[in-house]
């Protein structure tokens, strides 16, 4: 089995053989080893999409917005994935985007879930009929098993910063606080107050 | 009371300060001999034949976990021992596996311990390393011991050796376990820890494996080598530019060691009554550890230059300065660190520095503690800040490198390369070696420079975001200003790529936080040094006391 140690490196210098400048690759090599750790196929998206742009121009957002396509061509997952983690906090302000044609969209799950946690939220995405959950870089969820997946494009994948919400009502907050107060002892007068 | 200032980091992280340092109680040898104090040793299984090869097992244990050190001893044939990293095959190779090993974990180590770099260990080991032995004195003292002599005295300390390692590699490299899967042991928390274990185990290891040999050589006359000669006896290492980049490539963790430092001199010359006897105990170690400057051997003249001046400081401070002090005088730590910095080189002033931590556990322990990082909670860029944010960063603490014209040919002579032989760094001059197009991202002061220009030209209320957009070629140093603004001791103030550029000073300084001593190098780029020379041997570890480096004998 390879180490995480070990996928960080090869991803970071396979990365920069392909084209992609030191510091780019050095977040490549910090997702896939992420993406590795959730089990999900880093590694093979990544090797497989170096191939791919082999002698080309990947092209990533040159700007942050709420819809987001290429007059040609599709998105690159890394400079995509590099642009939204520059722009959390305008990612945190849209809520909802949308990426028209991006290459290999697992590799941009990390990146996400790396903006999950810099702003503090649950981001929500979907492409095809796959639906993930970021959780702060916590943890990923998913309707798909993603495992073995890898995925040359997809035509549309959307991005919904979530809203912290409570996951029950105040009826059970209340009621759960009640019993709570079970573990209160009553203050005597007597008692000094500092 | 009186507030003494940290040093400043553009003068103590220059490269010829850094390349001065000595080891100290922060040290990494000296902290893991007072952790492992009170372990339970073990020799589990000892399987050499007469000739000293086959495998052997050693077991520490700190009443809650076990870790076993598994040596392989191989035969070799002289032409085959090399210290080179293209050797592949080496007189023993050692592994530190965490618990007891079973047979079946034994049998794969077999097949892949002694292959090193082309072996495969599992998550179940720690460390992994191999050693050759010192022609100069291993078969000497072999044929004294089985004559039932003891070994000439003088020579086996002047090598101060029997077996040199030529790596020692741990974190997650062909395979050993993660940092992350063990970071959270409190008994391995100071860096290197694993590191240290094994080499203090290897270092016992090549006593018992003497012994055996003379012991099979004449059963009736040979003796075991004496504690006092053994208790003399190190690991060497040799250690070659591989080292280097690492302090490059771990900011945080570099900033943590030498803060463990700024910070215990700090609390030091804030002392403003020292205690007689901690003064004394101070003169004391200084004195037991002048016998390691004496003895020191090197054919380097750069470094015998180092230790001339170093010899002729401390005759300076015992001469000049010695007789004006007195407990009596408040603040006397600071008022001789004052007179070091100003009288002494750096050689004499990091000696003394290192000296002035003996007498204090109190402040000392609880600075080890701080020494490792968890460097992952500082990747990430503060993109949002802006442009004018980074150019106050870049003015405040890379100022140094604005000053150094890059269009110079010598400020970028050399370029830091992998070597396709052995993955490992090297250093190249760039115009007269090919592949400086693959350079390594390690000419920080240069490409600081460069961003820098870059940021003068964007508009300065843009967020950095937007500014790495269109420059994302300086995204690897846009991430160390952002780390260099909170530890300030995370970088080198020098450039390393200059054509001056000495290598070893990056080496002597990682290795001065290990511990090593009497570093010999032996050119430019690789360096000789010793661990664990007058260390306690295990049986009397737990009578041992925090001074044995300066019981050379």
């Amino acid at each position: 089995m390879r180490t995480s140690s070990e996928i960080e490196t090869i991803s970071k210098r396979a990365s920069r053989a392909a084209g992609f400048t030191w510091g780019i690759s050095e977040e490549i090599g910090k997702c896939v080893r992420l993406l590795e750790l959730y089990k999900i196929s880093g590694l093979e998206n990544l090797n497989d999409y170096l191939k791919k742009i082999k002698n080309k121009d990947p092209k990533g957002l040159q700007k942050v917005e709420k819809e987001n396509r290429l007059e040609e061509g599709n998105f690159c997952p890394i400079f995509t994935g590099v642009a939204l983690l520059d722009a959390s906090h305008k990612v945190m302000e849209l809520k909802k985007l949308s990426i028209t044609s991006l290459d290999f969209p697992i590799l941009l799950i990390p990146f996400l879930n790396r903006v999950s946690y810099k702003i503090g939220k649950m981001i929500e995405i979907k492409f095809d009929d796959i639906e993930i959950l970021l959780n702060l870089n916590n943890y990923i969820s998913s309707n798909t098993d993603l495992r073995k997946k890898i995925l040359k494009s997809t035509k549309q994948l959307t991005i919904n910063v979530i809203e912290n919400q409570d996951t029950f009502d105040s009826k059970v907050w209340d009621s759960l606080y009640k019993l709570s107060t079970e573990t209160f002892v009553d203050e005597s007068e007597s008692y000094h107050h500092y | 009371m009186i507030k003494v200032d940290y040093r400043d980091p553009k003068k103590i992280m220059t490269l010829s300060r850094l390349g001065s340092f000595h080891q100290s109680k922060l040290s990494f040898l000296r902290s893991f001999i007072r952790e492992f104090k009170n372990w339970k040793f073990d020799r589990n299984s000892f399987e050499l034949n007469n000739e000293g090869y086959g495998s052997a097992v050693y077991s520490v244990n700190n009443g809650e976990r076990t870790y076993s050190l598994v040596c392989f001893a191989n035969e070799l044939n002289a032409d085959e021992r090399s210290d080179r990293v293209i050797a592949t095959k080496w007189d023993a190779a050692f592994v530190l596996h965490d618990g007891i090993p079973t047979q079946s974990d034994l049998n794969r180590l077999k097949e892949n311990v002694p292959k090193q770099e082309v072996g495969r260990v599992s998550y179940k080991e720690l460390t992994l390393s191999r050693a050759n032995k010192s022609v100069r004195i291993f078969d000497h003292v072999i044929e004294k011991l089985s004559q039932g002599l003891q070994p000439d005295h003088r020579l086996v300390i002047d090598v101060g050796y029997l077996y040199r390692t030529t790596a020692v590699y741990g974190s997650g490299k062909f395979g050993l376990a993660d940092r992350y899967r063990i970071k959270d042991r409190p008994e391995i928390c100071g860096p290197f820890r694993l590191e240290m274990m094994l080499v203090y185990l290897v270092r016992q290891f090549t006593f018992d494996q003497v012994n055996h040999i003379a012991k099979c050589k004449n059963p009736q006359k040979a003796v075991e080598l004496s504690h006092d000669i053994a208790r003399n006896l190190g690991i060497g290492n040799s250690t070659g530019l591989g080292m280097a980049p690492f302090i490059v490539n771990h900011p945080t963790l570099l900033h943590n060691w030498i803060f463990s430092r700024e910070e215990a001199l700090k609390q030091i010359r804030e002392i403003k009554k020292v205690n007689v006897d901690d003064f004394e105990y101070f003169k004391s170690c200084l004195e037991r550890s002048e016998k390691n400057i004496n003895s020191w051997k090197t054919n380097s003249e750069y470094q015998n230059e180092k230790i001339e001046k170093l010899k002729s400081d401390l005759n300076n401070l015992k001469k000049n300065f010695f007789s004006e002090l007195d407990t009596k005088q408040d603040y006397l730590w600071n008022v001789i660190y004052s007179w070091i910095e100003e009288n002494l080189s750096d050689e004499g002033v990091e000696y003394i520095v290192s000296m002035m931590m003996e007498p204090y556990d109190s402040i000392i322990e609880p600075l080890v503690a701080n020494m490792s990082s968890d460097e992952d909670q500082y990747f990430d860029i503060p993109a949002e800040k802006t442009v004018s944010d980074l150019l106050s960063i870049i003015e405040s603490h890379y100022s140094k490198f604005l000053d150094i014209n890059f269009d110079d040919k010598e400020s970028v002579a050399n370029f830091w390369f992998i070597s396709k032989n052995k993955e490992e760094p090297r250093v190249a001059n760039r115009y007269e070696e090919g592949g400086s197009h693959l350079e390594q991202p390690l000419a920080i002061a240069r490409d600081i420079a460069e961003l820098y220009k870059r940021l003068k030209k964007s508009p300065q209320s843009n967020t950095v975001g937007e500014f790495l957009l269109l420059n994302q070629e300086v995204r690897h140093v846009v991430r160390r200003c952002f780390i260099v603004e909170n530890f300030p001791y995370s970088e080198i103030q020098d450039n390393t790529i200059d054509k001056n550029l000495i290598p070893i000073d990056m080496l002597r300084l990682k290795l001065s936080f290990f511990g090593a001593q009497k570093f010999d190098p032996r050119s430019d780029k690789w360096l000789r040094i010793n661990m664990y020379q007058g260390a306690p041997l295990i049986h009397e570890l737990k009578s041992s006391d925090d001074t044995w480096m300066y019981n050379l004998a």
